[in-house]
């Protein structure tokens, strides 16, 4: 069932922006999966079975990931998720990726406690996804609030699936919005 | 209003057939997006308080003209969601000065309540970017027949010195919402989460 064509990894580093230099340069990595949409041209009601067998694929990804950004699961400090549909799917099939997405990031990370937040959306080969970022143990850490665009160059093609993965190892490069800050959560219900 | 609003732009998509299947009531969503002069273009500024007011004042008026273009009851409103694209004039701290201190209380009150935290998305950008954003349900977040995301995009927008905001509300989730999860009649709706 998972048909894997391409694994397409990206790593930012941001020194600054036009401000004071980070005395630690933001990371930011993105790991897509392009993959072969089974469900493609027709409308199939029990699409469960592949949820289960993504877990796998999202392991690898995840620790691809942290390989191409060169950190340990423990620099990590922000992730996201998404899935951009190609044009014979629909946009449930994104939604499969909501479950083992978290759970490979969740198994790799440790222990993330925050729900890992989303977008999905149907589109051509080179779409673009924004993947929202936030703090992996506390979602209302205003710091680490981000978003990322992430592409994939030539996909997904109409019968494929683009699975991304986010990951960041801090908060935005000149953050000074105040409010709840990463040294003071307890880190308990995924919140605060 | 301090915000200087160059143009407003409301778009409501309804979908009522997804692969093939009638979808009955359509499923509906509504992104308002108002285009505003940066007041920080071309500096860098420690105080961003400035953006933080303009961001109140868009949340009231962004939630607004969504519930209003869905023609419900703000008690209807299921999803929403919030994203930013600074022109290159501008950092990307602008953005979260304007979507994260005060932008979700007017919001919450233009949909009724709303306690769950606002999903949210930003990036620098020019003229005719398109910024996805994020939509999970109001009052718990994690009812996964409501994780979706609506594209945002202005052609003549964002120009150097300005900021693109969006604020996008629902009345439903996604068209054929079938992964399972947890159920939107089956919230507590205290925590915002579940």
């Amino acid at each position: 069932m998972i048909e894997l064509r391409e694994i397409f990894t990206q790593v930012e580093e941001i020194f600054h922006e036009f401000g004071p230099p980070a005395a630690q340069p933001l990371k930011r990595g993105a790991v897509c999966a392009v993959l072969t949409n089974p469900f493609a041209g027709r409308y199939e009601p029990n699409i469960m079975p592949m949820m289960e067998a993504l877990n796998p694929l999202g392991i690898e990804m995840s620790r691809r990931l942290l390989a191409a950004m060169r950190v340990d699961p423990r620099q990590i400090e922000g992730y996201g998720k998404g899935a951009i549909v190609g044009s014979a799917g629909e946009l449930e099939h994104g939604a499969l990726w909501h479950v083992p997405g978290g759970y490979a990031m969740r198994e790799v990370l440790g222990s993330a406690k925050a729900i890992v937040s989303s977008t999905k959306k149907v589109g051509a080969p080179g779409t673009k996804l924004d993947v929202p970022i936030t703090h992996i143990n506390a979602s209302y850490v205003r710091s680490h609030f981000d978003a990322m665009e992430v592409y994939v160059p030539g996909a997904p093609a109409a019968d494929e699936l683009v699975y991304v993965l986010v990951m960041t190892t801090g908060p935005r490069v000149h953050e000074r919005v105040g409010g709840l800050r990463a040294a003071e959560i307890k880190g308990t219900d995924g919140l605060r | 209003m301090k915000a200087k609003i160059r143009k407003l732009i409301v778009q409501v998509d309804e979908t009522r057939i997804e692969m093939g299947k009638p979808i009955e009531p359509p499923t509906r969503r509504a992104v308002a997006i108002a285009v505003i002069e940066n007041p920080f273009a071309g500096r860098f500024e420690q105080d961003l308080a400035e953006l933080t007011e303009i961001g109140e004042e868009l949340g009231g008026l962004l939630g607004e003209k969504c519930v209003q273009a869905l023609g419900i009851q703000p008690g209807r409103a299921e999803s929403y969601g919030k994203a930013a694209i600074v022109g290159e004039a501008g950092e990307l701290e602008h953005a979260a000065a304007i979507l994260h201190p005060k932008l979700g209380a007017p919001l919450r009150k233009a949909v009724e309540k709303g306690a769950a935290l606002v999903p949210s998305a930003k990036k620098m950008g020019s003229l005719g970017t398109a910024i996805d954003v994020p939509l999970g349900h109001k009052d718990a977040a994690f009812v996964r027949s409501h994780f979706d995301a609506i594209e945002a995009r202005v052609s003549d927008a964002p120009r150097r010195n300005e900021i693109v905001v969006a604020v996008a509300v629902t009345d439903s989730g996604r068209p054929l919402a079938r992964v399972g999860g947890l159920q939107k009649n089956e919230i507590k709706g205290e925590d915002g989460l579940r």
